[in-house]
C-alpha cells in the first residue's frame, strides 16, 4: 500500500514539473498514434463508404472479414510487419524496422479494420435513409460517398476516436516492431512495461497516470460530440 | 421557365406492359401508360394499390420485372428532368438552405450560385425565414415546402409527388397547391398520389385510378368524377370498400 501512495506522490512531481523524459514519450505516443488513427481513416472511411452504397457479389464475406479483423491480435500484427520490415522481408530495403515509422504501420494495420467497420456501421445506416433520395437525384457513386462521409461526420469522429483509443493504449504490436529504444521508439505503453519490470514504480505510475489523462481527454471529446450531435439531430 | 422551351424533352415517357416485384410478388403491372402534353395527374386508389409503386416505375427507382419504359432524350436523362417528393421525404442532417442547394451542387453548380437559386426556391415556397435553420427541425407542413422545392429546384419537366399534402392542415395544403398550380402554369407535368379526393377534384385534369397494381380506369378528371365507368372506381367515390 505505502508503495503505491510513494509512487503516486513521485508520480505527481514528475507530471508537474514537466519531466523531461515523461514529456518526450508522451508526445512520442501522441505523434504515432494520432499519426496512424489519421492514415487508417483516410483509407478506412472510404471503404467504408464504398462498401455502405456499393453492392456487389461477395460484399457480405468482405463486411465479415473486416468486422473479424477487428479484433486481430495486436502481436500478431506485430509479427508480421516485423517480418514485412526485417533486412531480409520484402520491404527490408526501406529500413523501417526499429522506427517509429513501423510502429505507425502497425497501428494502421491494427486501427484500419475497426475504423473501417465502425465507418460501415454509421455510413451504412445513413444510407438505408438517404438511398432513395440520392438514386433520385442522381447522384454518382462518389458523390454518394462523399455525402455520408459528411452526413455522418459525427459519427465517424466517434470511430476515428475509438480507433485513437486503441491505438495509445496498444503495447504488444509496436513493442516487437519498435524496440523499446530509448529516445528513438520509447512510447508510454512500452516505457511502463520496461519501468514496472526495473521496479520504477514511481515512474511507471507516472506514466500510466499521464496515458489515463490521455485516453479520458478521448471520452470527453466523444461526449462533447455527442452532445453537439444533438443539436443538429 | 422558357428554359423548357428551347430544350429537348422527356416527354412523351411511356410505359408499355410494365410490371414490378418486390420479394418476389407483383406489387404493380402489367401497366400501359403514356405521360405528356401538360397538366396534373391525380393517380387514386385504395391503401396498397400501387400507387407508389407506379411513380417509382415511371421515375426509374422500381426496376421492372416485365415490359419497359421509354423516354425522350438521353438516356440518362431520366430522373434529371424529374423531380420526386416521397411519401416521407428525407433531410439531409443540414441548413434548410443547404439542402435546397444540394440537388444544384451535384448537378455541378458553384456553391455561391447553388444558394442564390436555392435562396430564390425558397422564398417561393414560403421558407425564406428559416434557411439556416436545421431541416430535420422542421414541423411537417414545412418539410413538406422543403421537399416539394427540393424536388422543382432543378426545374424538372416532370414532378412526380407521393401524397404530398399526407397529415397538413387546411393551410398548408392550400400553400402546397398554390405552389403546384404555379408549376403546372409554368409548364411542369405533374403526376401525384392523393387520398384527398377533394384535392384530386381541386387539382387534377387526368385522374388514374388504380387497384391491385393495375390502372383500373383513367380519364378526364371531370368525366371519372361524375361519371366514373365502374362500379369499383363508384364504390371508391362513394368511400366504400374496394376490393
Ligand atoms: N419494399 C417492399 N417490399 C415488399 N412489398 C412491398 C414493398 N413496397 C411495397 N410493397 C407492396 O406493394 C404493394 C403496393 O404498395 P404501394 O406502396 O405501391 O401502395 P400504395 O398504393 O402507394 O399504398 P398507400 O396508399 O398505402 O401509400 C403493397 O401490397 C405493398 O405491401
Ligand atoms: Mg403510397
Amino acid at each position: 500500500m505505502g508503495e503505491i501512495l510513494d509512487g503516486l506522490g513521485a508520480a505527481a512531481v514528475l507530471v508537474f514539473t514537466l519531466d523531461p523524459y515523461l514529456v518526450e514519450i508522451s508526445l512520442r505516443s501522441l505523434a504515432v498514434t494520432l499519426s496512424a488513427v489519421l492514415v487508417a481513416s483516410l483509407i478506412g472511411l472510404p471503404l467504408g463508404a464504398w462498401l455502405a452504397v456499393r453492392d456487389f457479389c461477395g460484399r457480405r464475406a468482405v463486411v465479415i472479414v473486416l468486422n473479424g479483423l477487428m479484433g486481430l491480435p495486436p502481436v500478431v500484427v506485430g509479427l508480421f510487419v516485423y517480418l514485412l520490415l526485417s533486412r531480409s522481408g520484402p520491404l527490408g530495403v526501406l529500413g523501417l524496422l526499429f522506427t517509429p515509422w513501423a510502429m505507425i504501420l502497425a497501428q494502421v494495420f491494427i486501427l484500419l479494420p475497426l475504423i473501417a467497420s465502425i465507418g460501415l456501421q454509421v455510413m451504412g445506416d445513413l444510407w438505408e435513409e438517404y438511398a432513395e433520395m440520392l438514386t433520385s437525384l442522381d447522384a454518382t457513386p462518389t458523390q454518394q460517398m462523399g455525402t455520408l462521409l459528411w452526413e455522418g461526420r459525427h459519427g465517424l469522429l466517434t470511430a476515428a476516436l475509438a480507433g485513437f483509443g486503441r491505438g495509445i493504449g496498444e503495447v504488444g504490436a509496436i513493442m516487437i516492431v519498435g524496440g523499446n529504444i530509448d529516445h528513438a521508439t520509447r512510447v508510454l505503453t512500452t516505457a511502463i512495461t520496461l519501468e514496472t519490470s526495473r521496479g520504477n514504480f514511481a515512474l511507471a505510475l507516472g506514466l500510466g497516470l499521464v496515458l489515463i489523462a490521455l485516453a479520458l481527454t478521448v471520452t470527453a471529446a466523444m461526449h462533447l460530440i455527442a452532445r453537439n450531435r444533438g443539436t443538429h439531430p | 421557365m422558357s428554359r423548357r422551351a428551347g430544350s429537348r424533352g422527356l416527354l412523351p415517357l411511356e410505359l408499355r406492359a410494365a410490371q414490378a416485384e418486390r420479394a418476389g410478388k407483383r406489387v404493380a403491372g402489367p401497366v400501359d401508360l403514356v405521360i405528356a402534353g401538360r397538366g396534373l395527374t391525380c393517380v387514386i386508389g385504395p391503401n396498397g394499390a400501387g400507387k407508389t409503386s407506379l411513380l417509382k416505375m415511371l421515375h426509374g427507382l422500381l426496376p421492372l420485372s416485365a415490359g419497359e419504359l421509354r423516354w425522350q432524350g438521353a438516356p440518362e436523362g431520366l430522373r434529371a428532368r424529374q423531380g420526386f417528393v416521397f411519401q416521407t421525404p428525407v433531410m439531409l442532417r443540414r441548413s434548410v438552405l443547404e439542402n435546397l442547394a444540394y440537388p444544384l451542387r451535384l448537378h455541378g453548380l458553384g456553391r455561391t450560385a447553388a444558394r442564390a437559386r436555392a435562396a430564390h426556391w425558397l422564398e417561393r415556397v414560403g421558407l425564406a425565414a428559416l434557411g439556416e435553420h436545421p431541416a430535420r427541425g422542421l414541423s411537417g407542413g414545412e418539410r413538406q415546402k422543403l421537399a416539394l422545392a427540393r424536388a422543382l429546384v432543378r426545374e424538372p419537366e416532370l414532378l412526380l409527388l407521393d401524397e404530398p399534402c399526407a397529415n397538413l392542415d387546411g393551410a398548408a395544403t392550400h400553400a402546397i397547391e398554390e405552389i403546384l398550380q404555379a408549376a403546372r402554369r409554368e409548364g411542369t407535368r405533374i403526376v401525384m398520389t392523393t387520398h384527398d379526393l377533394g384535392q384530386a377534384r381541386r387539382l387534377a385534369d387526368e385522374v388514374l385510378f388504380v387497384v391491385h397494381g393495375k390502372i383500373h380506369e383513367s380519364g378526364p378528371a371531370g368525366r371519372f368524377f361524375e361519371a366514373p365507368r365502374t362500379g369499383e372506381a363508384r364504390a371508391f367515390l362513394n368511400g366504400e370498400i374496394v376490393r
